[in-house]
This record gives C-alpha cells, structure tokens and sequence, in this order.
C-alpha cells in the first residue's frame, strides 16, 4: 500500500473525529462521525480486513448513526449554549487525551512486531494453500476456500465465516440472545406508561 | 512506509480524541458518540494486529472474529443506550449531563 494513501486515511479518520468533538451542532457532529467511520473503514480494507471494512460501514456508519441522526432530529436538540461550557471539564479533556496519546504512543513501538512494515509481510496465499493441503488442517475439507487459496485469491468472507462458525458457534448464538436481549429492552424502556397517564387525565 | 505502529498510533489518537469528547462535552448524545469512536479505535488495534500476526500467510481470523462480535455488542448498546437517552429527554427535557445529578451524591 502507498504510503500517502494511509496518511490521507488517517487524517480523514483523525480530523472528522475531531470535528465530531469540537461541532457545537450535533447534526454536524454525527454527519462527521460517520465521515470518521467511513475512513476507518478504508483503513480495515487496508488491512485486508475486506468483510470488517464492509460491517464497518453498513453497521456503524449507516444502521447506527441513522439511528442517532433519528433521535437527534425527534428530540429537536437545539445547540449547545457557549456561556455554560465548564472550563475545568474542556482542560482536563485535552490533558487527559494528550497524556493517554504520549503514553500510548510511547508503549507502541516497544514490542517487536511494531516496527514490521506492511509491504515486508505480504499476505502468502501459496503458503495457505499448501498448508491447507495437510489432513490435521482445518481448512482441509474447506473446499470452496481451498479453491480460491489455489487461484492465489483471498476468500476473506469464507474464512471469516469458518472460523466464526466453526470455531465460535456458542459465540455467534449468544450474539443472537443478546441482540434480542436489546431489542426488548427498547422496547420496555420506550414504552410510555399508558396506564399512569390515562389515570391522570380521568 | 507503513509499520504496524503507525496504525497503533492512529487508534490511539481516536482513543484520546473520543475520550476528550467524552470528558468535556455535555451533550449526552455527543458523549455517546465519542463512545463509539472509542470503540471503533479499540477495533482498528485489533484488526491491525490480525494483519501483522499471520497464520499459514493468511491474517489471524480470530482477531476479526472479535472484531465483529464487538461491533455487534455495539449495536445492541447504541439501541438501549439511545433509548435511555429518549426516557431520560422525556423526563427532564434536557441532553445536558449537568442536570442529571441525582447519584452525585
């Protein structure tokens, strides 16, 4: 990958994470949100990440932020008022991220794999496809991910799905319980209390 | 060129900057999305290092395996969270964190 592309990348990710801090209109706020997300998303495709860069933009720059521009726009939030804004809270912020970034950049080059480029660990389809060929693999009897590892072809979907389905379906159902945990709990929390109010009007 | 430190960087930038959101800003809906944007870098470390830790030539898929039960779990907070939000406006109608202080104490 070019170099100037992930620069480009993370300037996007970074500065529409900014704007998302600094707007004081949370329409703008969320609008750049999801900017931030799409660029992140470009970086995931960078990582070969392909079916995550997907997720990424279907669930979170679209499903979620959807549902945030929907509230914003049902509660009719006005903007935040300049006069009320805690000076405390506003320096203790940028302390606190510039401490947590030094910290966290510091510790980052400290491990061996850090300083590894991407261009010297290319992705080796021919190497999979050999080991795969080995009967103890669980690739082995993969057989529509064994033909495109043959054709030198990333089968990121079909990986991500074996190794989901094959390797964490207790995982995957309990994702399913907890998706409808949500969706009820909505529900209830949204729930007006219809029996109080028709006592009152009465 | 491109070092796994450079996307570790990256995801610690958005951590911090979500972060400050979070510590300053009083919109609750405005904290919540610097929540996401936690997240999301926590992601991006996780999918980075799935990239650089290969396994037979192919990136390790249990890191994105993670990845997308984490991006789920998200989803499902994003949907009770923001109804929390609604009963919360509709109780005191208001986004601003400052007048909920009741567990302040």
């Amino acid at each position: 990958m070019p170099a100037p592309l992930f620069y480009l990348l993370a300037f996007i990710t970074l500065g529409f994470g900014l704007l998302v801090v600094l707007a004081r209109n949370p329409v703008a706020s969320a609008l750049s949100l999801v900017m931030c997300f799409s660029g992140l998303a470009a970086l995931f495709v960078t990582l070969d990440a392909y079916l995550i860069g997907t997720i990424q933009v279907l669930v979170y720059a679209g499903a979620v932020m959807v549902l945030f521009l929907f509230i914003i726009m049902l509660l009719d939030i006005k903007e935040e008022e300049k006069k009320g804004q805690r000076l405390t809270a506003v320096v203790g912020g940028m302390i606190l991220a510039a401490v947590l970034t030094l910290q966290l950049t510091s510790m980052a080059g400290s491990f061996p794999l850090a300083k590894t480029k991407l261009d010297d660990k290319p992705l080796d389809i021919s190497a999979a496809s050999t080991a795969a060929k080995d009967k103890n693999h669980p690739l082995h009897s993969m057989q529509m991910i064994r033909k495109d590892l043959d054709a030198g072809k990333l089968p990121d979907t079909a990986l991500m799905g074996q190794t989901l389905f094959d390797q964490y379906p207790l995982h995957l159902q309990m994702m399913g319980l907890l998706l409808l945990v949500g969706t009820v709990g909505v529900v209830v929390l949204s729930r007006r209390d219809t029996a109080k109010e028709e006592s009152k009007g009465a | 060129m491109i070092t796994l430190n450079h996307y570790l960087v990256v995801a610690a930038m958005l951590f911090a900057i979500g972060l400050a959101g979070v510590v300053a800003r009083r919109n609750i809906l405005t904290i919540y999305m610097c929540l996401e944007m936690m997240l999301s870098a926590a992601n991006l470390t996780l999918v980075a290092f799935s990239r650089f830790h290969l396994h037979d030539g192919l990136p390790d898929y249990h890191a994105q395996a993670l990845v997308f039960f984490t991006i789920t779990v998200a989803a499902a907070e994003v949907a009770v969270g923001l109804a929390i939000i609604v009963a919360l406006y509709r109780a005191r109608q208001s986004v601003d964190v400052t007048t909920v202080t009741k567990l302040q104490g």
